[in-house]
């Protein structure tokens, strides 16, 4: 009978002792309040002999105090765990983004290098990896117990989570937002392994291009180069070395342009502006599909280490460009 | 202080033969278009024991189910059915219970009044809960509905395949019955108080009760329009929730959590309120620290508006939102431990016995704590991320709603019995099944904890094989539990034709309510009765049954 589910990341290691923090701390509270009541029942039962003068009549000294105590206490246990869970909303700088798109009743995962798997997730050990979510239809969870994470897969939204496995072996994956008829088996494993062996795993899978690759030639089909590419006459902005930068916007906000800014430019074009740039780009909601999305993000995410001056260089250089910043799934542009 | 009476058997207290129960007829009409609050609170105790009923079977079934991990039913069947035992639980049984019986019923005669302020109101609310119950059933009997008592959107909006419309008009109408029973109890706690019963005389049932229906009737509007609008998405395609149709899935988690967190203390409150009447009777004590007890409802029902995303930690909040909200469910942990130290604290110094209310209610403070305690987990940031949606919540929210409410239902149906019938209930029999349900209850519900922690997801109907022991463990733990809850059915209806006579006052208490008959007349009070003194002004000996 298991007690305790694998620890398996440096999160859930923590999380373990903010668990057992928590218990001494109720079984404190729960020690002291049935002691006092199995007491409290036992000697003063009815019909005992024991002395009842002198009772406490004015109360408001212990009530203070209780409530400051208790109030006191609970902020300790508080701060320990908001600091845990900022903690698992910063992802480091090197992170490999691995995509995962939840549909009833499946997980769909795509490596940065185009490998993809349904209900299983190939990772390395002791390498940060940060899962960019988002559900084709309704609300989705992807919960890892091994790692102590879990995040809701929402539609419409890219939602972030990460972890570093500290453990090789294989782990419960289970979607935990209830999706409709399936749910109980909308679940599979999580595989670490040591990085070699990944590498490995990595080169024997099929990929095809990689996603930015194919990112890159959605931009065309789907006519956004139209309007962005380098020819284009169209006063739009120009998407190299745009991702992660400050984008200053018409009504005079800043934003960074990070996953969600480059999904809602394309799908609610006019909900954010970018200074200087007329409103005229058109929604392209409806018609993009999430997979075809994540594809377009890739690409743009891609492009940035550039410029747009080193843009004029050509198509070529923008492929092998996409295919470094994969990081570990390196591969040579086909 | 009674008129009109008759004696009945040498050895036995005398009882009224003029009682509400007899003196405006007692034909089925006289009951269905009764105006008096006392019998209003009797068809509400019996169409809400049906519907426990139906949420009990359901639950059984579930349990039945996850004793195998691959299940026994579809998983179609199984997701209508904890979907039933949700939406039930929570509308039906959980929400009503104590207002509707025992507010019902005793507010009144706490106060000293003749009935409620608008009694043909009362009347409507009664008619919307069993309209509405009778809708919730219909959609289950053509086909049911496997939203969860959620109904979390673009699921129930657009993809479920059962019939969410009309299960959200159930729910939709039992809100008018809430927002009706809350204006109602306000404006008679205002208006209709005894001469002499000033606010801080009022017993903490009634402060309790009245707390309860200020969330009621600011709460409930909002989750009647949240409803609506999941009903014109699915009928009419327009999105308000599906971001496919422009809308956004999180809007409907903030209204629905607005309304159901505030809901959770509109089930809990009044408990608060049962078991502050019982301790301090059965510890012959006042209660302890009687304007604490007072105001810690007050603050609970004004900082349950302001927790709601403590249940959407996951769900894609932000960090800063994150801080905030469960920073709030600390503060709001604090007056509700301010009231098990208030309870325990009542017993010292003493002069306990253990009838069967008092096992009850100890048997609450015990669950509520274990309860509130995992309250403490659940609301700590990175602690819900590894166990929200799974059956540690699930376990958490049982300790305080079932464990913790349903037992102070338990407790003040043994407690006020007496009034209400007239009649003793075989004590043996009482304790036997309160000691049942705190030890099914217990091994139901605790294994679930580890469940959680180790991984097991709530709402599946199979379940890896790893987590089966525990699953058993509870599985076998409900059997005990449905032993328990059984029972008094039994006992107490067997009472109600042999039960020994009761007296106006069998448990020497001091709350207005015992000092009119048992049952009452239908007007209440002879003569209004004039308060002089704070409530439970208890001495430690029993004072002599007043007859
Ligand atoms: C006082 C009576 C209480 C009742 C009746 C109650 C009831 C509930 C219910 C029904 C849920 C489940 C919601 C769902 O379906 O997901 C829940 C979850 C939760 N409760 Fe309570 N609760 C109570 C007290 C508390 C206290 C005192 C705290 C905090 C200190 C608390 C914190 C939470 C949190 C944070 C959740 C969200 C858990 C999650 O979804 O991960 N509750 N509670
Ligand atoms: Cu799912």
């Amino acid at each position: 009978m298991q007690l305790l589910p694998p620890t398996a990341s440096a999160h859930a290691a923590d999380m373990d002792w903010l668990f057992a923090a928590l218990i001494g701390t109720s079984a404190f509270i729960l020690l002291l309040v049935f002691g006092l009541m199995i007491g409290f029942c036992v000697r003063y039962r009815k019909g005992s002999k024991v002395e009842r003068g002198n009772r406490l009549g004015r109360t408001w000294r212990v009530e203070t105090a209780w409530t400051v105590a208790t109030f006191i206490g609970f902020l300790g246990l508080y701060f320990w765990g908001a600091d845990l869970y900022v903690g698992i909303h910063s992802p480091p700088k090197d992170a490999t983004d691995i995509y995962v798109v939840g549909k009833q009743w499946m997980w769909k995962i795509e490596h940065p290098g185009g490998q993809r798997e349904i209900d299983t997730l190939h990772v390395p050990v002791g390498k940060p990896v940060r899962l960019v979510l988002t559900s084709q239809d309704v609300i989705h969870d992807f919960a890892i117990p091994a790692f102590r994470v879990r995040q809701d897969a929402v539609p419409g939204r890219y939602e972030a989570l990460w972890f570093t496995p500290t453990k090789v072996g294989e782990y419960r994956l289970f979607c935990a937002e209830f999706c409709g008829t399936w749910h109980a088996r909308m679940g599979g494993s999580v595989v670490v392994m040591e990085p070699s062996d990944f590498q490995r795993w990595l080169d024997s899978q099929d990929p095809g291009p990689s996603l930015a690759q194919e990112g890159e030639a959605l931009f065309r089909s789907y006519g956004c180069s139209g309007c962005h590419g380098t020819a284009s006459t169209v006063h739009a902005p120009k998407l190299e070395g745009l991702f992660g930068r400050p984008v200053p916007l018409q009504d005079g906000r800043t934003v960074i342009a990070d996953d969600r800014y480059i999904r809602d430019s394309i799908l609610k074009p006019k909900s954010e502006i970018a200074a200087g740039y007329p409103p005229v780009m058109p929604s392209f909601a409806g018609q993009i599909g999430e997979d075809d999305l994540l594809k377009l993000v890739a690409y743009i995410k891609s492009l940035a280490d550039k410029t747009a001056e080193n843009s004029q260089t050509g198509q070529s250089a923008g492929q092998s460009q996409a295919g470094s910043s994969a990081g570990s799934a390196e591969r040579p542009a086909q | 202080m009674t008129t009109a009476t008759v004696t009945g058997k040498p050895d036995e207290p005398v009882v009224a033969t003029r009682n509400y129960l007899t003196e405006e007829g007692v034909t089925l009409r006289s009951w269905l278009l009764t105006k008096d609050h006392k019998r209003i609170a009797i068809l509400y105790t019996l169409s809400i024991t049906f519907f426990f009923f139906v949420g009990g079977a359901a639950a059984t079934l579930i349990r039945l189910n996850l004793v195998t991990p691959a299940g026994i039913f579809t998983p179609d069947i199984y997701n209508r059915l904890f979907t039933l035992h949700g939406i039930v639980m929570v509308w039906f049984f959980l929400i009503p219970s104590i207002p509707n019986t025992m507010g019902n019923f005793l507010i009144p005669l706490m106060i000293g009044a003749k009935d409620l302020a608008f009694p043909r109101l009362n009347l409507l609310s009664w008619y919307l809960y069993v309209g509405a119950g009778f809708l919730a059933l219909f959609a289950i009997l053509i086909g049911g509905v496997d939203t969860g008592w959620t109904f979390y959107t673009p699921f129930s909006s657009l993809y479920s395949n059962g019939y969410v419309v009309l299960a959200l008009a159930a729910v939709f109408a039992i809100g008018f019955s809430s927002i009706l029973t809350g204006l109602n109890f306000i404006v008679t706690t205002h208006r209709m108080r005894a001469p002499g019963m000033t606010w801080y005389r009022l017993p903490v049932f009634v402060w309790s009760n009245y707390a309860t229906s200020v969330i009621m009737v600011l709460a409930t509007p909002v989750l009647a329009i949240t409803l609506m609008l999941v009903a014109v998405e699915r009928l009419l395609r327009v999105g308000i929730f599906d971001p496919a149709l422009g809308g956004d899935p999180l809007l409907f988690q903030h209204l629905f959590w607005f309304y159901s967190h505030p809901a959770v203390y509109i089930m809990i409150l009044p408990g608060f309120g049962v078991i502050s009447e019982i301790v301090p009777c059965f510890a012959r004590k006042p209660l302890f620290g009687y304007k604490f007890v007072v105001w810690s409802s007050i603050t609970i029902a004004i900082i349950g508006f302001f927790v709601w995303a403590h249940h959407m930690f996951v769900a894609g909040i932000s960090l800063y939102a994150g801080l905030v909200f469960s920073l709030l469910s600390y503060v709001i942990a604090v007056p509700s431990a301010i009231k098990v130290f208030n309870w325990t604290a009542t017993l010292h110094k003493g002069w306990i016995s253990f009838d069967a209310p008092m096992l009850y209610a100890l048997g609450f403070i015990g669950l509520f704590t274990i309860g509130g305690l995992t309250g403490l987990f659940v609301a700590n940031l990175a602690f819900d991320v590894h166990v929200t949606d799974t059956y540690f919540v699930v376990a958490h929210f049982h300790y305080i709603m079932v464990g913790g409410m349903v037992s102070a239902y338990f407790g003040g149906l043994h407690y006020w019995w007496p009034k209400v019938t007239g009649r003793l209930y075989p004590e043996w029999w009482a304790r036997i099944a309160a000691l049942l349900i705190f030890f099914g209850f217990n091994l139901t519900f605790f294994p679930q904890f580890i469940l959680g922690y180790l991984g097991m997801e709530r709402r599946y109907y199979s379940y890896p094989p790893e987590f089966q022991a525990w699953n058993i463990f509870s599985s076998a733990g409900a059997s005990v539990l449905a032993v328990g809850y059984a029972l008094p059915f039994f006992y107490l209806g067997w009472s109600l034709f042999r039960g020994k006579r009761a007296g106006s006052n069998p448990w020497a208490a001091t709350g207005l309510e015992w000092q009119t008959s048992s049952p009452p007349p239908a007007h209440n009070f002879d003569k209004t009765p004039t308060v002089t003194r704070p409530p439970y002004q208890y001495r430690p000996e029993p004072e002599p049954q007043d007859v």
